[in-house]
């Protein structure tokens, strides 16, 4: 909402009111605004009079000007404006002047001709071209032939306003009004909000013989109709015209300029019908489905029922509160007018200008409007074109009106005001503060009772009372304190708790942290949907790229490393724990918690002495391990190789199971997807922080001495470490307090299609010294086993 | 006086030897000779048996001389060869010791879960509890509950991302307090934080994401009032900006809070006198809050005649980008590594 000063003083008396100083204080009692600005900043401009004109000798456009600037001087300009002529009153801008865009005008001396200044076009003191006719866009602007010469021009053509933008809430449908504005700034300047009578000096024949209306639809509880005939059409008068601007309404030609003029005055959209196209009569109703209206910007709308739309005898010619018809439009041959002002109900046209266009008067409509103000406008509009359109206005107006309008009172206790607000006021201090709203407000018995003026949609309940008084008492002195609550601790849920736990663990493998985006494309959710579960799929996406719910984060991960070896980060060693979202098969939507990480590159290294640890699949298991380990989970976890996400390599990746159940994945991204050599994990944190984990017990530190056994085995090639390991266990019992495996070797010696893995094996008891002859009865079993389940030979033999 | 000449004759042989010892080989050598089972000390004690008891007396004497004075000098040799070679082994090993260091890889966290994790222990420390709530959310929760039914003018501000008409990805962490209220059918009075992702259907630029990070807060209780939350808003203020900040509350509106306020913190860069950071206000908004408006409480359960609760919203991204100066909120999701390791250390302090 853009405030003029001069059109918010027909209302109040804000002369001597700096406008910065108002846009500051508004801030304070919540109205923030974009900017304040001189409507035009143009200075040292000046009412001229082109006395003489002949061509430049050395140019074919540019004129030499004689032009009289006072009443004793006369001055030469070089102008090439097509339309500059002799007899012209014009605006100079003379030297020294400044134009917006912090232009200085300068003597100067244009192809060998002195020029003295510059006559100027209203662009060129700062008025948007939108706002301008064919005329003034092209060429200087030609003032009135009675302007008098050597007058400031800038206040001569009105031009001394100052604007404040306001970006409003949306609450405020009020402030979306000159006279609502005027109440709010008096809050500010304590003065009077007045609002002069419109009298009407003449009223002929009965509108009822021109007109009826019906209202066919409860989403109209009020419409008002009234006429006027024998309107002139012409430009409107100067104060409208840029108060307009001022507004950020284009002027277009006194009738229609009328309408927008009482719109901004009093918050209430007015429609203007061609009274000669509408056959006597205005219905109000529902749109049929499919029904089609060409708006007044020449397109064909298909409608629904959900539309409110004005017609004739035949067809629609207004859809409601948002824009008109072509077939009713008032033109330059518009001779009578019918005047609609109306409430329609805001949701539909929210709906409908969602559908169609946005504008100012489908905005005050969602908003709200003060019905009061209904009857007000649709005076003022006739009172208005009686005088600036030569209206002859006929008498009486048409009315349906089902609005039941109940008084709003609002009782509040002034110790509620003060427990709400934190503050010691006196019932004194509130009524001053609601007086300076102009909001009346009597004490008895304890409390406040409020009079809400039907102009304040947005003042219902006590505490948009107590809202009120805080904004205009103040309320930056509060002294901040902290809640006295009985006492409750402070606490995470435990599942959180835990997955931040993680993250820190994490961290402290090498792994940094990255956050991505929940949405996604189609190629990602297909991508590593371990389960293959059905995507989400937004309703209307903003892009292909942000689609879907990602249903994994390894996609994300990839790209976050694509984009990082791009910008030859190289090294990459990121994890990210996040939601990703599924139905299920009954089209459930599903949550699942994930943490998942991807390492490419050099974990460790120190380059001099050429030692590095290469993040491969075991550094990987190495960081999953320890993670699971941390958990609580050691020796209950297993990597077991079966159905794998084909975007991974078949035979260096794993499944993750804890428990018989599959909590995750590990493995080598295949080649078809990334050229290096990228390791992935992802863990489904549901469920591992879901599984039960006894909690920590001292464990007496063993103070016998233990014996370690190497042994190395001759197995299949496709025999797996973990398999030998387990039976090893398995066989030695609980004797066997560590293994390990420490070296494989193929090659000489050893059969093409066999391996040697040597193992070492500590044996301990923690309630004896162990004897080699005890240590070799296990040793020698295990041996056995081995080589029976395995088909293994012992290496050193 | 042949044994006293023997033992002269010994002390004599003794000096030299020691004199000439270089190397703890000669040390041990000598140790052989003088004293070693064959050693001429050991020879000379063997002759005591042979000598009268007064004889014996001086005797034993003068080998006592002689052993001691053999032991303490052989230690003194004994100790500095020792660190001799001590020290010719330290000397071998001198490394260049600004030659680089191993790269021992350490992760980070992501700043804007720093961010998250610092407010969480500052409201953990002030007795609020943590608690999440799904991004999924239902109409319901998101809007309609808080006082934002179907067309309500306000959810023009927060284009969202629907999934069916009844479910959209979450527009604000609000949603939360709504889940809160419905669980805590007791009554009790309590205070939560909801920190989480959140999502609005705007394009990407440097000041606008379509995924976001809010951390809800909210406090409900039979009496509490705007200077509460002032000063809950004022530590949270001081700890992050610094102590010296001031809060200013600017009226505002939001639908779920009645009164509603922005909430402004003095210019941490010009301390309030005006720069480009607050665009010569002197203040910079922070974040949005407000008393639980009584539908909220009411179509939660919870009697706004009994109640009362303030409630307010900071955004993750606004606070990290104003406190670390980051003027591009698209670089907390592209994840430059060179970005993220910039935020992987403590911060200064206050000194």
């Amino acid at each position: 909402m853009r405030l003029s000063k001069k059109f918010l003083s027909d209302y109040l008396d804000v002369s001597g009111l700096s406008f910065n100083e108002l846009a500051e204080k508004m801030i304070l009692i919540g109205n923030e605004y974009d900017s304040v600005e001189k409507l035009s900043s143009a200075t040292n401009c000046v009412v001229g009079y082109v006395e003489e004109i002949k061509e430049h000798p050395d140019s074919d456009h540019l004129h030499v000007c004689q032009v009289k600037i006072n009443d004793n001087e006369i001055t030469q300009i070089v102008c090439g404006a097509p339309n500059v002529d002799k007899g012209q009153k014009v605006i100079v801008a003379l030297p020294g002047a400044i134009l917006p865009g912090n232009f200085e005008i300068k003597k100067g001396v244009i192809r060998g001709e002195e020029s003295n200044g510059m006559i100027c076009s209203l662009g060129e003191l700062g008025i948007d071209s939108k706002y301008l006719s064919e005329e003034d866009k092209n060429g200087i602007h030609a003032l009135e032939n009675d302007a008098p010469i050597g007058i400031d021009a800038i206040s001569y053509l009105g031009y001394d306003d100052e604007v404040i933008d306001f970006e409003l809430t949306s609450n405020r449908s009020d402030l979306l009004s000159i006279i609502g504005m005027a109440y709010e700034v008096n809050s500010i300047i304590d003065s009077k909000v007045e609002i002069k009578e419109d009298i009407i000096s003449r009223e002929v024949e009965d509108i009822n013989d021109y007109l009826s209306i019906n209202v066919n639809t409860d989403k109209c509880p009020l419409y008002i109709a009234r006429m006027v005939k024998n309107v002139v059409i012409k430009e409107s008068p100067l104060f409208i015209k840029n108060r307009l601007i001022a507004s950020g309404i284009r002027p277009i030609n006194n009738v229609v300029d009328i309408s927008n003029y009482v719109m901004l005055e009093y918050g209430q959209p007015l429609h203007f019908f061609d009274y000669d196209k509408l056959n006597k009569v205005i219905n109000v109703r529902m749109a049929n489905n499919n029904e089609k209206i060409v708006t007044l910007d020449q397109i064909e709308r298909a409608l629904t029922e959900e539309d409110i739309v004005i017609c004739n005898d035949k067809e629609a010619i207004c859809l409601a509160g948002v824009m008109g018809g072509l077939n009713s439009e008032v033109d330059n041959n518009t001779v009578n007018v019918a005047i609609e002002a109306a409430i329609f109900d805001s949701f539909n046209v929210r709906k409908t200008s969602n559908n169609i266009l946005r504008s100012e008067a489908s905005n005050r409509f969602e908003k709200g409007i003060d019905y009061k103000r209904t009857y007000m406008a649709i005076n003022r509009a006739v009172y208005l074109l009686e005088k600036y359109a030569d209206a002859l206005v006929i008498k009486g107006q048409l009315v349906h009106n089902k609005i039941e309008y109940k008084e709003k009172i609002v009782e509040v206790t002034l110790d509620k005001i003060n427990s709400v607000l934190g503050l010691n006021l006196t019932v004194e201090e509130v009524i001053s503060a609601l007086s300076k709203l102009t909001l009346e407000a009597t004490y008895n018995n304890d409390k406040f009772t409020i009079n809400i003026p039907s102009r304040r949609l947005d003042l219902n309940i006590k505490e948009d009372i107590i809202e009120e008084v805080g904004r205009i008492h103040g309320i930056n002195n509060i002294i901040g304190k902290l809640p006295t609550t009985e006492a409750i601790p402070g606490s995470y849920e435990e599942e959180y708790y835990r997955e931040k736990q993680i993250r820190k663990r994490l961290s402290s493998l090498g792994l940094t942290q990255v956050k991505t985006y929940t949405l996604t494309n189609q190629n990602n959710i297909n991508q590593f949907n371990l389960n293959k579960v059905d995507a989400i799929i937004l309703q209307s996406p903003m892009s292909e790229d942000r689609k879907y719910l990602r249903t994994t984060l390894i996609p994300s991960l990839l790209e976050v490393m694509n984009y990082n070896i791009a910008r030859k980060n190289n090294d990459i060693f990121i994890y990210e724990s996040s939601n990703i979202y599924y139905y299920d098969s009954e089209k459930n939507v599903k949550t699942k918690r994930l943490i998942s990480g991807l390492i490419n590159g050099v974990y460790t290294t120190n380059s001099w002495k050429n030692e590095k640890v290469i993040g491969d699949f075991y550094v990987l298991k190495g960081i999953v391990e320890n993670i699971l380990n941390y958990l609580g989970l050691t020796d209950r976890y297993d990597f077991v190789i079966n159905e794998l996400p084909s975007e991974l390599h078949p035979y260096q990746s794993a499944n993750i199971i804890i428990d018989r159940e599959q909590v995750g994945i590990i493995g080598k991204v295949h080649p078809k997807l990334t050229k290096g050599n990228v390791y992935v994990f992802e863990l489904d944190l549901d469920k591992i922080l879901n599984i039960k984990v006894r909690n920590i017990k001292n464990k007496e530190i063993n103070k016998y001495p233990s014996i370690s056994k190497d042994v190395a085995f001759i197995l299949d090639k496709d025999v797996l470490a973990g398999d030998v390991i387990k039976l090893i266990k398995k066989t030695a019992g609980r004797m066997l307090t560590n293994i390990g495996v420490f070296d494989i070797y193929t090659g000489e010696n050893i059969d093409s299609n066999r391996k040697s893995v040597a193992f070492n094996l500590v044996f301990s008891d923690n309630t004896k010294t162990l004897t080699d002859v005890e240590v070799m009865n296990y040793f020698d079993k295990i041996i056995e086993e081995v080589k029976a389940k395995f088909n293994a030979e012992l290496r050193d033999k | 006086m042949v044994i006293n000449e023997q033992i002269i004759k010994i002390k004599e042989e003794m000096i030299s030897d020691i004199n000439l010892v270089n190397d703890i080989n000669g040390v041990n050598d000598i140790k052989v000779k003088y004293m070693g089972k064959k050693g001429l000390i050991t020879d000379l004690m063997k002759m005591m048996g042979e000598l009268s008891p007064e004889q014996k007396k001086d005797f034993g004497k003068s080998i006592n001389e002689l052993k001691e004075y053999f032991n303490s000098n052989v230690l003194i040799i004994e100790e500095r060869l020792k660190e001799e070679g001590i020290n010719r082994k330290l000397n071998n090993e001198k490394i260049d010791i600004t030659l680089p260091a191993t790269q021992i890889r350490v992760g980070g966290v992501h700043p804007i879960v720093k961010i998250v994790d610092e407010l969480e222990e500052l409201f953990v420390s002030m007795g609020y509890s943590v608690v999440s709530g799904p991004e999924v959310e239902s109409d319901l929760y998101n809007f309609e509950m808080l006082n934002l039914p179907k067309e309500h003018p306000a959810r023009d501000s927060q284009d969202s991302f629907y999934i069916t008409n009844d479910t959209l990805l979450r527009t604000q962490t609000s949603a939360v307090q709504v889940r809160s209220m419905l669980a805590n059918q007791e009554k009790k009075p309590f205070k939560i934080i909801c920190p989480g992702n959140t999502y609005r259907r705007d394009s990407d630029d440097a000041t606008h994401s379509h995924q976001f990070m809010q951390m809800e807060g909210l406090v409900v209780q039979e009496n509490v009032s705007l200077a509460d939350l002032k000063g809950t808003l004022e530590v949270f203020v001081k700890r992050f900006f610094g102590e010296e900040r001031v809060i200013r509350f600017r009226p505002s509106f939001f639908p779920f809070t009645e009164p509603s306020y922005e909430v402004d913190v003095s210019c941490f860069k010009c301390g309030g006198v005006g720069c480009p950071l607050c665009k010569n206000t002197g203040w910079i908004e922070i974040l949005g809050s407000g008393m639980v408006h009584p539908n909220v409480l009411n179509a939660c359960g919870f009697d706004s005649n009994k109640y009362v609760g303030f409630a307010f919203g900071i955004g993750i991204e606004r606070v990290a980008m104003l406190k670390y100066g980051i003027n591009d909120i698209r670089d907390f999701y592209t994840n430059d590594l060179r970005f993220l390791s910039n935020y992987d250390r403590m911060e200064g302090g206050n000194k």
